[in-house]
């Protein structure tokens, strides 16, 4: 992927870049608002990593001008604001995630690699399919070699998130947002319950396992071990 | 409806300038009758007792016969309404206009006054005095006050519609002032809520002449820029405070977590630096439940408030928590009830909420019960979660709302010891209150918001 990091706090984009290049990606960089928006014009990304605070050109600013002229590369907020409503002026502004500094790297990627999948839209799905797995949208049916899995709504909901980002790490706070729809510190390991309940629906029983824990990351659910 | 009007303050002032109005009306036409009547009289009592000095004086030089000629001379051309009367001893008549000697009614200095009859089936009343001559002659020299008398009577008749006319332009003049001064107070006060329901970019409207409620009008406003300035301050603040904190935090996180990429994953060093990571985490977790609690406090959150179904927050929280609480051995319900529709920030009441939840597993053993309970109260939507665990003292009640207090009990369970904190900044973010009871066994944390629906105030982008 080519990815654009705007960030004015040299220490942390260093660690962004390297991080991200390690992760096989292809990074610009900029300091501060005004050439970022000069680079997100010129060239064509697949993601851009913006901070919310910058020097010439707010984060914001930048992020409503790239959407003026019609840019749609998908953008990532990186905040260290205080929360409460930043959120959501980030995402009215034009952007498509937000993250709220410090993060883990893996938190990072998971969420840059949902973005990506989410620019490019498949087929509008009915059914998703992980090994012999398979979730039907429209008649709400899991079934697991033939045989069905009785799932509660949101048990079903957190499966259709997992297999539409299958082959992909979900961290628990993607979860909690777009399962939950939630956007606060749960406290208590809440998900892994939650995570811990579906895995014995499709996984016990079956020599292998589609729901796997990513150390340090979250989960994945995926065919092959 | 008429009580509540009677407290209001356009009733008062009506009142209190009718009374005003009535007193000062009355006091000065009685003053005036008073002083009229006073000159009137004395005018009367002049021409008496000058008209009685010649009389006698001529009585003196003249005798009888004199005085006689000179009351017979003076009775037909006389001024109109002068009144004389000459008796003997006997109150005979010997000279005069009057019929026969009057009944006299004294009223002090000499001064009487009778009534008589200057035609038939006429009565007039007249005002004079009496000197005894020498001789033992009595003379009654008097004026006809009949005129004025008419004109108090007139006065007194016409009392009943001076007093409605002057209720009315009492009234008349008491609810145009009052009007305009709850006309003024109620601009001031609309927008004093408009500010409480959180939009501090209101001002009261100031009018040009300068008096006294432009002048309070200038101050509140004064003191809602003053207001507005802080409550920017408080923001600015808990933006750099988070900024400041978050960027070296980040580093660190960061620098850990380059390490641990370069070493051997599961290797002891690895095992240590993911201990120091989730050592920073936690130390996050702190900080942003502190900046919650500051902003919380601060209001800063008022903007984002909205009407919404606490019912459908509960159910949604109780359903991540529930598998906890199952996992537990806890049991985990819902009382039935309606929908309750409050006004506030959804997403700070789903984490208080939360917030007692997670308490109540965590502190809740195993067989043991947790409900949750949405209530309309007279004093406004209750919200509690009520738990069979070990409780809290009823000393210790207050002391758990503040911050980072863990009783010694929990001292070695996880948590940030921000918990209730929190619950407690999101309570008097809504105007809610906070109460911990004792549920017989157990705790019982109720949040009761307040019934009034505030008006809906402008969300800010």
């Amino acid at each position: 992927m080519r990815i654009l990091v705007v960030e004015d706090d040299l220490e942390a984009q260093k660690y962004l870049v390297n991080g991200l290049k390690e992760a096989g990606h292809v990074v610009d960089d900029a300091t501060e608002g005004e050439t970022g928006l000069t680079l997100a014009l010129s060239r064509p990304y697949d993601i851009a990593i913006i901070d919310r605070m910058l020097p010439k050109m707010d984060g914001l600013r930048l992020v409503e001008e790239i959407r003026e002229h019609g840019n749609s590369t998908p953008v990532l907020f990186l905040s260290a604001l205080s929360e409460v409503d930043d959120r959501v002026k980030g995402l009215k502004a034009g952007g498509d995630d937000y993250l709220t500094k410090p993060y883990a790297f893996a938190e990072l990627l998971a969420r840059l690699d949902a973005l990506m999948r989410r620019r490019q839209p498949a087929a509008v799905k009915t059914k998703l399919q992980v090994g012999d797995l398979e979730l039907d949208l429209l008649s709400r049916v899991a079934q697991r070699n033939g045989s069905s899995i009785d799932l509660q709504p949101r048990e079903f909901r957190l499966l259709e998130y997992l297999m539409r980002h299958a082959g992909q790490v979900v961290t628990r706070t993607m979860l909690l947002e777009s399962v939950w729809e939630y956007h606060f510190d749960p406290q208590t390991n809440v998900i892994d319950v939650h995570i811990s309940r579906l895995r014995a629906k499709i996984d016990k029983g079956f020599e292998r396992p589609l729901l796997h824990t990513v150390r340090g990351a979250g989960y994945m659910i995926r065919a092959q071990a | 409806m008429r009580a509540k009007f009677a407290r209001t303050l356009a009733f008062r002032i009506i009142l209190i300038y009718l009374i005003a109005f009535a007193l000062s009306a009355a006091a000065i036409v009685a003053f005036t009758y008073w002083s009229t009547a006073k000159a009137l009289n004395a005018q009367t009592d002049r021409k008496v007792a000058d008209e009685t000095t010649s009389l006698t004086e001529l009585y003196d030089q003249l005798g009888l016969a004199g005085l006689n000629d000179a009351i017979m001379e003076r009775y037909p051309f006389g001024p109109q309404g002068q009144l004389y009367f000459l008796a003997d001893e006997q109150l005979q008549r010997i000279a005069g206009n009057l019929a026969s000697w009057p009944a006299l009614t004294q009223l002090g200095g000499g001064i009487v006054e009778f009534d008589y009859e200057p035609r038939t089936g006429e009565l007039h009343r007249a005002r004079g005095r009496v000197v005894e001559l020498t001789g033992g002659f009595e003379l009654l020299v008097a004026r006809d006050v009949f005129e004025r008398y008419e004109t108090e009577k007139q006065f007194t008749a016409s009392l009943p519609w001076s007093v409605l006319l002057t209720v009315l332009l009492g009234v008349a003049g008491g609810t145009l002032i009052s009007r305009q001064l709850v006309a003024r107070l109620g601009a001031i006060n609309r927008t004093s809520r408009e500010i409480m329901s959180g939009d501090l970019s209101r001002r009261v409207p100031v009018g040009r002449s300068g008096d006294e409620f432009d002048a309070l009008a200038q101050n509140l406003n004064r003191m809602l820029d003053r207001t507005e300035r802080l409550m920017r301050g408080m923001r600015e603040v808990t933006d750099s405070v988070a900024h400041d904190l978050r960027t070296p935090l980040n580093r660190l996180r960061n620098r850990l977590e380059s390490v641990c990429r370069q070493l051997i994953p599961e290797s002891n060093e690895a095992a240590a630096i993911e201990a120091a990571i989730a050592e920073t985490d936690r130390l996050i977790a702190t900080f942003n439940a502190l900046l919650l609690i500051a902003e919380a406090e601060a209001g800063v959150a008022r903007e984002a408030m909205a009407p919404f179904d606490l019912r459908s927050v509960v159910e949604g929280v109780a359903e991540l928590y529930s598998p906890l609480a199952e996992e537990k051995g806890v049991s985990l319900d819902i009382a039935p009830a309606g929908a309750a529709v409050i006004f506030g920030n959804r997403s700070l009441i789903s984490q208080a909420l939360a917030n007692l939840l997670d308490n109540a597993i965590k502190y809740t053993p195993a067989g043991g019960h947790i409900r949750i309970l949405v209530q309309e109260t007279p004093e406004g939507t209750a919200l509690a979660v009520a738990d069979t665990g070990p409780g809290i003292a009823s000393e210790d009640r207050v002391r758990v709302v503040e911050r980072f207090v863990r009783l010694e009990a929990s001292r070695n369970s996880p948590g940030t010891g921000l918990g209730l904190s929190l619950v407690a900044a999101v309570a008097r973010l809504h105007d809610a209150k906070l109460s911990l009871e004792d549920n017989k066994p157990g705790l019982k944390a109720i949040l009761v918001f307040p019934a009034e629906l505030p008006k809906r105030s402008r969300t800010k982008a």
